[in-house]
């Protein structure tokens, strides 16, 4: 093979990767008014990468589930583009549907209903035979630990089992695309662990998925990119790594050894005494922690623990909400 | 959607509503059985007895039969579908179908379909209740099933749009009690609309419950107070108008979408 084949080869493989990482959701310009007039989103721009797990952050009311609800068919948009894996929301609906799963934020689930029944039934709603359902909804209990509960009625399941249920449920008919309406709402820490690291599987396995959440630091823990929502506008998207490391500064508690001489001026550094075995110390950018170590060192302190004061990601999304 | 995915979401949406059907069985099937008994005894036995008087050739308790067969069949199937979509809606599991790619057509022919299902069942096992009173007996079976079946198609339908613009539980109890209840009683069910003064008979005539009541009795004892090609084109045409209004609402998302 000459080195001019070696480059078309490479060259064309480069072109395929590139023409096959394609938008999972591609806006243009979407406006939503409700009949109340309510102007929900006012022009929004937004492209998830297939294979990303997307964040969309924002204070209640700000729109980000008004976006779900038009990707998913529950609310009707004004004007704009909508498309997802390429398909077009107006013309290629069923298309869209079929690609995506969705959680909602609240409940709603068939209280009556057995677990079983409401998982299988979502199957059947996107064409799957009952056999097929039944053994795919075996396979997603299992996988969420409901297969347990998959004769109960849905009424008797605590919050983090229902959600849980809500999960199976969009998972069931393998969606390219699972949106998360804050998924881990209600949900006890030790369950939150054990739903990221589901989400984090199949996100690895290919599944786009788009993801809004109050917990910051969930979005730090598994999101690769995020979009901060403000008034039905995108006030900031950009990859997590830089969105924290866009921070000017960052505040630790140190927990020192109880303090017997009073603290001198650490150079480059504010430093406010918060007890006698704490201090709250701004790092700013650039600056190192080791520096910050070694002169309270010089100073006769001994360091225990540092810790950050707040979650770097709500510190950030603050910063940019009051702007 | 390929024809057999189809087929696959409109028998699971039937295959919900037949184990709601049957697992409330006592609210579904039992009380219009207890109620349609009451008055076959009542106005059938206890004062249909004392009612002189040729109603269409027949005994009173025998002309009155097809007409309670039927009020069974149009509270069963319109209660029915009333009940199960606007549970869904107000539970908001609704939005099971809605998201996935069922198509409109294939919501209203899967919820009508347990309308029907629960019509029928209730008006055959009233109808055998009315048998063991009177011992009545149907001249034309085909002309009856297709009555009937028509019958809780219109009011499964009904039950449906009602459901659809219904926003509280309020909204699905107003139209039965104000509108159905009256309209069903005013059908012909107790009294043949030839007897009724010129007017009157005029006024019957607006009430599209009265042809189907009386198609319906002609199918038992092949006569009516109505030309019953009539009454069929005249049934036809509400299915058709039913379903058009069911299939456009849900189309636009009215009461459903925001």
């Amino acid at each position: 093979m000459s080195i001019s084949q070696v480059i078309d080869l490479t060259l064309s493989a480069i072109c395929i990767t590139l023409v096959s990482i394609m938008n999972a959701i591609d806006i243009k310009g979407l406006i939503k008014t409700y009949k109340n007039g309510v102007k929900a989103l006012n022009g929004i721009n937004l492209e998830v990468k297939e294979g990303d797990f997307f964040a969309l952050l924002g204070s209640n009311g700000a729109g980000k589930t008004t976006i779900i609800s038009i990707l998913t068919s529950i609310v009707t948009k004004t004007s704009g583009e909508v498309k997802v894996f390429g398909y077009d929301l107006d013309n290629e609906t069923n298309l869209v549907k079929q690609s995506i799963g969705v959680v909602p934020q609240e409940f709603n689930i068939s209280i009556f209903e057995k677990v079983q029944d409401i998982v299988i039934n979502q199957a059947g709603y996107y064409g799957m035979p009952l056999k097929e359902a039944t053994k795919q909804t075996e396979f997603i209990l299992k996988k969420l630990d409901l297969w347990e509960k998959r004769d109960q009625i849905s009424k008797n399941l605590s919050g983090g089992m229902k959600r849980r249920l809500m999960i199976a449920r969009a998972l069931v008919h393998n969606p390219r695309l699972l949106i998360l309406d804050e998924p881990t709402a209600g949900v006890d820490v030790e369950l939150r662990y054990g739903m990221w690291q589901y989400l984090n599987e199949l996100n690895a396995q290919g599944t786009t998925i788009l993801l809004t959440t109050h917990y910051l630091e969930e979005v730090e823990q598994l999101c690769k990119n995020a979009a901060i929502i403000k008034q039905g506008e995108i006030i900031k998207n950009d990859s997590v790594k830089n969105l924290v490391n866009s921070l000017d500064s960052e505040t630790y508690i140190v927990n020192i050894e109880k303090m017997t001489t009073p603290l001198k001026l650490i150079d480059g550094f504010t430093v406010t005494n918060i007890g006698d075995d704490k201090l709250e110390i701004d790092i700013k950018k650039g600056q190192y922690m080791n520096s910050l170590v070694k002169q309270l060192d010089a100073n006769g302190i001994q360091v225990i623990n540092i810790q950050p004061k707040e979650n770097r990601l709500e510190k950030l999304f603050l910063n940019i909400l009051s702007k | 959607m390929s024809p057999s995915k189809l087929f696959t979401t409109y028998k699971t949406i039937v295959r919900k509503e037949m184990i709601r059907i049957f697992r409330i069985w006592s609210q579904t099937l039992l009380p219009p059985v207890i109620t349609q008994s009451l008055y076959f005894l009542i106005f059938g036995g206890f004062v249909g007895s004392r009612i002189s008087g040729d109603f269409n050739g027949q005994k009173y308790i025998e002309f009155i039969v097809p007409g309670l067969v039927m009020m069974a069949v149009i509270t069963a199937s319109f209660s029915n579908v009333v009940g199960s979509f606007f549970g869904s809606k107000f539970q908001r599991n609704i939005e099971e179908i809605l998201v996935s790619p069922t198509p409109n057509w294939i919501i209203i022919a899967g919820f009508i379909t347990g309308g029907i299902v629960r019509g029928l069942l209730v008006g055959f096992i009233v109808f055998l209740v009315g048998y063991v009173f009177t011992g009545v007996t149907i001249l034309h079976p085909l002309i009856t099933l297709i009555f009937v079946f028509l019958t809780a198609v219109v009011f499964s339908l009904g039950g449906l749009i009602n459901a659809i613009f219904a926003t509280k539980f309020d909204d699905i109890s107003i139209f039965p009690t104000f509108v159905l209840t009256p309209l069903t009683y005013l059908g012909g069910v107790f009294y043949s609309i030839n007897q009724l003064p010129p007017a009157w008979q005029s006024i019957s005539k607006i009430n599209p419950i009265v042809y189907m009541i009386d198609g319906f009795r002609y199918g038992f004892s092949g006569r009516s107070d109505l030309n019953v090609g009539y009454s069929f084109v005249m049934l036809m045409l509400f299915t058709i108008g039913f379903w058009y209004i069911a299939w456009y609402l849900l189309k636009k998302g009215i009461g459903l979408k925001s």
